[in-house]
């Protein structure tokens, strides 16, 4: 399938910038299952600083916010090829050892409720990783409720497990944890999904991954309780939200004048991802 | 603490062994009196120029000075061969290591080093993995640091592949040395080290990202301030390289590069030797709080818009519990013999290791595997009962958090005294320059002293002192 | 050069400067209550503190009590005064500090040698009998630096830039003396060739170590017009704003050339000397003195915060 994507935040800053800088990972890749024929990103009130591959293989841009502006969007863009190939994505590359995904970070540290979830799914000598995994997801499922509006990006999976609710990528996120809990290493993916009768959405999409003996890394949507098909398009990838997020900034803009009215900042996301007739 | 240990000046029946032998005829030949009254001088010419160290956790910010010794330090031009060969294996294997442990880590593939000593290491960035800094070069600026126990019983007692210090007191106290008995210098021959900063720059230069190695690349040292402990080096480094001497707040990501306001302009820096932790390098990577680095400055270096040194992450391979595979690791790297030994070392990870640290510790030196500055170890044979058993039960509760030596009879050299000459425990730190044109080791080093009689602290923060070193001319 | 060692440089010869310019200024004001009853001295004492801006933070330390030995120690080195010399000389190591690679080692050790110096003659409460000797030696360690500089530094942007921190600040001192003193050089009728005058004009001259050059100049000639046009006028004068701001032209020139470029500090230096060189102390006199010197304030202030600006001292 080819997908048509265009994504474009905008940022309005509480006051004029007086310095700021945005880590992207907007550009994806080709790999197992897509291939990207074409991908741009602009931007507007900041300019290109360096380009470069991360440590997990992602396609990292950086760009500098420019000074005095208070609005700054950036616009990544293209056309992708898909193929269905049930969320296998194959050996695992780059050099991050894969003991560096079965390892706590910030967002997804395992505390007692992540053990209660995995209980019970233990894996045993000749057990079977795929069939735990899939089950995994059917528990992490049931356990956070899809739910808009209950959670933010720096919710932890064992929050959200307390909370009961949340989005995609809290469900990654405890998907995420209980894997590594049971021994499986996993990963963080973020990336856009064709979804039926809404081209227009209001964010992109994210799920995770897990690392199967013999068939490689796997995906798995709990959101949507299916492994990745031909309607989803991987653009990144860590350990966490953290390490794969589209837009990573740290911006200080100018102190507004004594008593003037306070204001914080503020982002819009228009993305639109389409199916368009091969030429 | 039975045996003898080896004094560098005497044999044991008292004689003058060869290296001191220049030294102490031209001692013998000084007015009484003379040691003592260029000590005081020495002191006030430190205070004047400001070689100051501020001491971690002291109660004021209060500058200190590190005591210097006027008795030198000597080393025969013999001795030295054989030193810097080990120290250039060591060296060498050290980089290949970093270089591996950030690729393929070929040697917990071929099962020499155990994976868990890399898993959950805090000095494993995960940043750098994948990424071959320019020229290949991860340590740049090493130091060894080197125990004595015999006539040619040199070991390594650890590596500093991080942001070594204290090359300035070693300068120093050559031009102090030079300046308080310049005849001495005429009368034995010592191999110079007052070229250290000159071939610092030329080392740090050849190593600028290949983009930008043409003309002369612009090298900057980049220090935390002037309320860091080693501020004094970073700007006395800065002063000899002629770099300019850099704050987080001078520097900015701009046109893909890491420039420097200047009065002129903002100006692109090729090569940052920098004095400030991986930690706080930049906060968009590490630590986001930190306002001693740069913003982006990790993202220009993946791509390969500057040079780091040392590169983000070397500190994994100084790590002492990587410490006690260095034997392997050299071996692994060069498939060579280690030339320099290690010292003895029981990794309390291991049970057997953990049982014998527990029934032995009155005898042993115990190490805090992340600690430096000699805070938070354990010296058996000068620990009160107390003491031991308050340790033992940290060991029992973190065995994997520390490493064991023995209590080595460290070599002593003499220090003047208000008595006179009297043998001090001391180490030896050289100083190790990597760049792709090869290892440059400077001849000599620091070697830091135990003032107190009988102890086998050196670390200034406790009380130690520094010496002139010399490596003797053929 | 970096633009904060740009800013260290400008600052740390600003204190120096500062520093040796209060000093003058409290051995003026000692000499003059000397010679005073116990009213007008501390009116003398007075009127220092109002120069050199601290009256509202001597008031906070020791409320209408104004005598001598409380002045001095509060100007020289008081805890709680930010401004005290003590603490000028403390700021100006720092600043040395900080940009230790752009100084030589003998201007570095000067600076250094000044502070321990001090720092050990500060220590204790400074009494009348050991005033003189504290004084004279805060301005020896100032020459002593001075010399250093001269004679170790290279002439290139960082010489230029320690200029213009001096001459920036020494044109400041010399015209805030004026501005407090404006009123003994005005024509009076009444009080013309009066013994109290003459002693005034006397201890202006003397703030600025300008009495000996003064009288050397105008054979003893004691009259406001003749005063006021030295201090402002005479390019002779290493005090006078004229002299400054003919130091500050080849500092800055010296910029614009190497650099290749001027700045908007360039165009508010031109008009500011411009006015000070086609001035006649007559037309001075005519505008008022206290509005020329006013404006004058004014003027230098605006200069150092474009130098500040145009140069990057911070972003």
């Amino acid at each position: 399938m080819r997908l048509a994507i265009d994504h474009a935040t905008t940022y309005h800053f509480a006051g004029p910038i007086r310095r700021g800088l945005q880590r992207l990972r907007l550009t994806p890749l080709a790999s197992r299952g897509q291939s990207v024929i074409a991908w741009d990103i602009e931007c507007d009130g900041a300019a290109f600083e360096c380009g470069y591959d991360d440590e997990y293989a992602n396609r990292v841009t950086l760009v500098s916010l420019t000074p005095g502006t208070r609005e700054v969007t950036i616009r990544a863009h293209g056309l992708v090829e898909t193929r269905d190939e049930a969320g296998v994505v194959g050996r695992h590359s780059g050099y991050l050892p894969l003991w560096h995904f079965t390892r706590d970070t910030p967002l997804t540290v395992r505390g007692e409720r992540i053990a209660a979830l995995v209980a019970g799914l233990d894996i045993g000598a000749s057990g079977d990783q795929l069939a735990t995994l899939h089950a995994l997801t059917e528990r992490v499922r049931a356990a956070v409720v899809y739910t808009l509006g209950a959670s933010d990006v720096a919710t932890t999976a064992e929050a959200a497990l307390l909370a009961g609710r949340g989005v995609c990528q809290d469900q990654a996120h405890v998907f995420i944890a209980a894997a590594r809990a049971l021994g499986i290493p996993a990963r963080y993916v973020s990336g856009y999904l064709l979804i039926d009768g809404r081209a227009e959405q209001e964010a992109g999409h994210g799920w995770a991954e897990g690392f199967v003996d013999g068939l490689g890394w796997i995906g798995f949507d709990v959101a949507n309780a299916i492994c990745p098909d031909d309607r989803y398009v991987r653009v990144a990838a860590g350990r966490d939200y953290r390490d794969a997020a589209p837009v990573k900034g740290l911006t200080s803009t100018v102190t507004p004048a004594e008593g003037a009215e306070p204001q914080s900042d503020a982002l819009s996301i228009a993305l639109s991802v389409q199916a368009v007739a091969t030429a | 603490m039975t045996t003898p240990c080896y004094d560098e000046m005497r044999e044991p029946d008292g004689t003058v062994r060869p290296a001191y032998d220049g030294y102490r005829q031209w001692l013998e030949a000084q007015p009484p009196g003379l040691l003592k009254r260029k000590g005081v001088e020495a002191e006030a010419f430190f205070r004047r120029t400001g070689i100051t160290f501020n001491v971690y956790g002291a109660a004021d910010a209060e500058e200190r000075l590190i005591p210097f010794d006027p008795v030198p330090r000597i080393i025969t031009a013999s001795q030295w061969r054989k030193l810097s060969r080990g120290i250039d294996q060591r060296v060498r294997a050290l980089n290949a290591f970093l270089h591996d442990l950030y690729h393929r880590q070929e040697i917990v593939r071929a099962g020499r080093l155990p994976e868990r000593l890399l898993q959950g290491n805090a000095a494993y960035l995960p940043q750098m993995a994948g990424f071959t800094p320019p020229g290949g070069v991860y340590t740049h600026i090493v130091g060894i640091d080197l125990v004595r126990t015999g006539e040619d019983d040199f070991m390594v007692l650890e590596d500093n592949a991080r942001t070594p210090s204290g090359v300035s007191y070693m300068l120093e106290n050559r031009e102090t040395m030079m300046a308080m008995f310049p005849e001495l210098f005429t009368r034995v021959r010592v191999r110079e080290v007052s070229d250290y900063p000159r071939r610092l720059a030329r080392s740090l230069a050849a190593c600028a990202p290949a983009a930008f190695a043409g003309d002369k690349p612009t090298v900057a040292v980049l220090t935390p301030g002037i309320y860091n402990s080693a501020y004094f080096e970073h700007a006395f480094l800065a002063d000899q390289m002629g770099a300019e001497l850099v704050e987080g707040s001078d520097l900015k990501v701009e046109g893909g590069r890491v420039a420097m306001r200047t009065t002129r302009g903002w100006q692109p820096v090729d090569v940052i030797y920098r004095r400030v932790d991986d930690e706080y390098l930049d906060p968009l990577s590490f630590n986001p709080d930190s306002v001693l680095g740069v913003a982006g400055i990790m993202d220009v270096y993946r791509a390969g818009g500057i040079t780091i040194a040392n590169a983000p992450g070397t500190g994994i391979s100084d790590d002492k519990a990587i410490y006690s595979f260095m034997p392997e690791i050299v071996e692994f790297y060069t498939g060579e013999k280690p030339i320099l030994p290690n010292v003895p070392t029981w990794r309390c990870s291991e049970p057997d290791a953990l049982a014998y640290v527990l029934d032995n510790l009155a005898e042993l030196v115990v190490k805090e595997v992340h600690g430096s500055g000699g805070y938070g170890m354990l010296i058996g044979p000068t620990s009160s009962k107390k003491e031991i058993a308050t340790f033992a039960a940290k060991l029992r509760a973190r065995p994997d958090n520390y490493i064991a030596q023995p209590t080595l009879s460290l070599s002593t050299v003499p220090i003047f005294t208000k008595a006179g000459l009297a043998p001090r425990h001391v180490d030896l730190r050289p100083f190790v320059l990597v760049s792709p044109h090869g290892i440059d080791i400077t001849p000599g080093g620091l070697t830091r002293v135990a003032l107190k009689k009988g102890s086998l602290v050196v670390n200034s923060s406790q009380g130690g002192g520094t010496k002139d070193s010399w490596v003797l001319d053929d | 050069m970096l633009g904060r060692s740009a800013n260290g440089i400008f600052w740390l010869f600003r204190y120096l400067e500062r520093a040796e310019n209060t000093v003058r200024l409290i051995e003026a004001g000692f000499r003059m209550a000397l010679t005073r009853d116990s009213g007008a001295a501390s009116e003398e004492w007075r009127s220092v503190l109002i120069t050199l801006g601290m009256q509202h933070a001597y008031a906070a330390r020791h409320g209408d009590d104004v005598t001598g030995a409380h002045v001095f120690n509060f100007v020289l080195r008081d805890r709680d005064n930010p401004a005290s010399v003590m603490a000028m000389i403390e700021a100006a190591r720092t600043n040395a500090r900080m940009v230790r690679t752009g100084i030589t080692r003998e201007v570095w050790e000067a600076v250094n040698e000044s502070w321990m110096k001090l720092r050990e003659i500060f220590a204790r409460p400074v009494t009348e009998t050991r005033l003189r000797d504290v004084l004279d030696a805060v301005r020896r360690q100032a020459t002593q630096v001075r010399g250093a500089i001269e004679s170790t530094m290279l002439r290139n942007d960082i010489y230029h830039f320690a200029g213009i921190g001096t001459f920036v600040e020494r044109a400041d001192n010399t015209a805030r003396i004026l501005d407090v003193k404006y009123y003994v050089l005005l024509p009076s009728l009444s009080a013309v060739g009066s013994s109290l005058d003459n002693v005034q004009w006397e201890n202006v001259l003397r703030s600025v170590a300008g009495e000996r050059a003064y009288r050397w100049l105008n054979a003893g000639q004691m009259d406001p017009r003749g005063i006021a046009s030295f201090l402002i006028l005479d390019q002779r004068f290493p005090r006078s704003l004229a002299f400054c701001y003919a130091q500050l032209q080849a500092n800055m020139g010296f910029l614009a050339n190497e650099y290749g470029f001027e700045t908007e500090a360039h165009a508010i230096y031109q008009s500011g000397y411009g006015r000070l060189s086609a001035l006649t102390i007559e037309a001075i006199f005519e505008q008022g003195l206290h509005q020329f010197i006013g404006e004058f304030l004014a003027c230098n202030n605006r200069l150092a915060q474009q130098i500040q600006r145009d140069y990057r001292f911070v972003e």
